[in-house]
């Protein structure tokens, strides 16, 4: 018994629910013959790797779908044992190189002249290439990307290389130009919709519009976490009538906690106490990021206050959040904020003068 | 028995030779890479210069410099053509770029193995054509910048032992990027040509050019995109063209080629959406969008607006030098409110350099547009 997300995960190209232009499109470049190298960006749930699997499959045929799981060990130039999950079909590969940390160069280097330099050796088989799928490739560092462009035009012959990723602005100019860019964007609300219902009568039940549509208000266009959340509801309540409340994950509402703390008193002692809080968030391996983001702490603050700081706190939230990645110590720059939101705030009530702060 | 089995054999090593691409899978930019340097697309003062050393069989150590798509790589290959021919090549010119292992141990090992070689004589061509083919190697380092610092060092030795029968070629993007010891000796020792990004003209001749030998269909308005969107930068205009011929050959039945097409393939955004983000941030566009504002602040307006062109999965920093662009040329902002965003544009770049989350980046730039225009 798989997940919903999984079990009415579209298969082949044709089966895609939204954006059928680029479906036409991704067919239509799988059956020319004339592959080129391929970059899929969009938010995270939008259907990257769906569409990524369907063109293999159109490219390959069924056979891509026999994967195996692999661990290959990868030897840093200091002789360091790197590990590195590998999922491999006869065609492809498919490999997460933001796994060996600071050595994904090695990881790339290797594996890729690997790849490029056998042939394909099934005789049947439809293409002449082999595919290499990179995940994460807006992770991988400046080293690694630089290794990837001379080999992504000196093998075209023997392979071609699919990059997903959540964005581009990480990536060096000299691969955004190799590659055919695919821009997948989140689907809006009547995608959803469709999809939502689809999944219902597969599973066997009746889906109301207005419970699909409140939980698609709540997923911000993330296709995944809407099925996910349709499967959690439909567990807790299977008849689906009612005030269903649609359940926050534990941590969104710790989250939502640690601003009204910060909204309802500002004091050293009160500092403290959301200090406590946010070293539990983050042993729980929240990404200090979303702290800062929308949805959760600076989302609920800005909720609470006054217009005229609004702004304020989203770009103390930005400042702080840039600190926080070239820092090492997450924790000081979560403080900073919290601290800085704060003196706004009461600044703000008391209506003192700012400026000599900043 | 024995012939029987030996010829079929050396049929197939000759009808599969090893390092043949089928030249409908090459490339575009590796099919009509220029052949001689005189085919070099703008650049006419660096091969005024090169071409001199064709006829007097001297050459210095070399420093090319300049932006990506500019035709380093290509005029030091033609160049090496031209002097060795096709058959000295292979063993006169050695050519090493970042995606090979650069470390110290291959400066020490294969470069310098490599330099202290002395070049065999000449073989006759087997084309018939004459080749100057003078007394040294050519070692050519692309994107040399990102050698590392000790491999940086240890070549400086190794190119003033090795002058007499080895000569380096050298391509960086920036010459501010070398650390300073070996770029002092590099500058001294190399003779420097810098490489302009291309103008309008050569550019368009060019993509003609390709267009025409391809036989693809391509009108003014698409060289115009190609241009634009390319920024000087022939390889990334040449791989757009091809990307957009692929697109528009495979459909059925084949279509024309757009200027929405290139824009489309480049990440650019398009104009009305960028138009539209921009009006809500409180800057007035010709085009008259209505923004409906009524009962939600300026606040929850704009982040509202962020949200949707995040979700639709363009990149932060297109967005960012959109926005840019249009706030520089626009007509009614004064001096001091572009200078504002100025700061604001210069801010979020290097926050998003350094890796910062996209909205919120996006979020703040907006905001802080909002604020300083209104």
């Amino acid at each position: 018994m798989s997940l919903w997300v999984d079990q009415c995960r579209p298969r082949s190209l044709e089966d895609l629910h939204y954006h059928h232009e680029l479906s036409t499109r991704l067919r239509s470049l799988a059956s020319s013959g004339d592959f080129p190298h391929m970059l899929f960006y969009g938010p995270s749930g939008a259907g990257k790797k769906t569409r990524i699997t369907c063109t293999l499959r159109q490219l390959f045929g069924s056979g891509i779908e026999k994967l195996k799981i692999d661990q290959r060990i990868f030897l840093s130039p200091s002789k360091r044992k790197l590990e590195v999950n590998v999922v491999q079909s006869n065609f492809h590969i498919e490999i997460t190189p933001s796994e060996a940390g600071n050595y994904d160069r090695v990881v790339i280097q290797e594996l890729l002249k690997e790849i490029a330099q056998t042939q394909q050796v099934d005789l049947n088989a439809k293409q002449k290439f082999k595919v290499v799928i990179i995940n994460e490739a807006d992770s991988l560092s400046k080293d690694a990307q630089a290794a990837l462009r001379r080999t992504m035009e000196k093998y075209m012959s023997n392979m071609r290389i699919i990059l997903c990723a959540n964005s581009t602005s990480r990536l060096i100019a000299p691969i955004k130009s190799r590659c055919l860019l695919m821009r997948v964007a989140a689907p809006n609300a009547e995608d959803m919709q469709a999809v939502m219902q689809h999944v219902s009568k597969r599973v066997g039940f009746d889906l109301p519009p207005d419970v699909a549509s409140k939980i698609i208000d709540d997923s911000g266009g993330n296709l995944r976490k809407a099925i996910l959340c349709l499967e959690a509801l439909k567990m807790q309540s299977p008849d689906l009538s009612g005030a269903l409340t649609i359940a926050k994950p534990d941590w969104e509402t710790y989250c939502h906690k640690v601003a009204d703390l910060i909204i309802s008193e500002q004091s050293p002692a009160r500092v403290m106490e959301v200090r406590q809080k946010f070293y539990e968030l983050l042993s729980h391996c929240i990404p200090p990021t979303i702290i800062l983001k929308q949805q959760t702490v600076a989302d609920r603050v800005v909720e609470r206050v006054d217009d005229a700081i609004k702004a304020d706190v989203m770009h103390w939230a930005a400042v702080y959040e840039v600190r926080m990645r070239i820092g090492s110590k997450k924790i000081y720059h979560l403080e900073a904020w919290v601290v800085k939101v704060m003196s706004l705030y009461k600044h703000f009530f008391y209506d003192m003068d700012l400026t000599g702060f900043d | 028995m024995a012939s029987f089995f030996n010829k079929p054999q050396a049929q197939t090593t000759k009808s599969t030779p090893k390092h043949v691409v089928d030249p409908s899978l090459q490339p575009w930019v590796e099919k009509y890479r220029p052949k001689t340097i005189d085919d070099v697309s703008a650049q006419e003062h660096t091969v005024a210069v090169l071409r001199k050393t064709l006829s007097s069989t001297n050459l210095p150590h070399m420093l090319f410099y300049g932006p990506p798509g500019t035709g380093k790589t290509s005029t030091i290959l033609a160049l090496a053509r031209q002097l060795f021919g096709p058959d000295n090549f292979r063993n006169r010119v050695l050519e090493l770029n970042a995606s090979d292992e650069r470390g110290i141990s291959i400066v020490r090992d294969k470069i310098k193995n490599f330099a202290r070689q002395t070049p065999r004589a000449q073989t006759a061509s087997s084309d018939g054509k004459e080749y100057p083919c003078p007394p040294y190697k050519i070692i050519i380092l692309d994107e040399a910048d990102s050698m590392t610092q000790d491999a940086q060092g240890a070549l400086r030795r190794i190119m003033e032992n090795y002058a007499r029968i080895t000569r380096f070629c050298l391509e960086i993007a920036n010459t501010h990027l070398l650390p300073t010891g070996s770029s002092n000796l590099w500058r001294r020792g190399c003779s420097k040509f810098r490489f302009t990004p291309l103008d309008h003209s050569s550019t368009s001749t060019r993509l003609t050019h390709v267009a025409s030998k391809e036989g693809v269909e391509i009108d003014g308005p698409v060289i115009e995109a190609l241009i634009s969107t390319s920024a000087g930068d022939l390889r990334r205009a040449i791989t757009y063209l091809q990307s957009a011929h692929r697109l528009s050959s495979s459909t059925q039945p084949p279509t024309q080629i757009t200027p929405r097409d290139i824009q489309e393939i480049a990440g650019v955004v398009p104009d009305d959406a960028i138009q539209d983000f921009v009006q809500s941030i409180g800057i007035e566009t010709d085009t008259d969008i209505h923004v409906d504002a009524i009962g939600k602040s300026p606040f929850e307006q704009i982040r509202n607006k962020v949200r949707e062109i995040i979700r639709e999965g363009y990149s932060a920093t297109q967005i960012l030098s959109q926005i840019h662009d249009m706030v520089v040329s626009h007509p009614t902002l004064n001096g001091k409110q572009k200078s504002n965003c100025a700061l604001v544009f210069a801010e979020a770049d290097k926050a998003l350099c350094d890796g910062a989350d996209e909205e919120l980046w996006i979020l703040e730039v907006a905001l802080r547009i909002h604020k300083a225009v209104a």
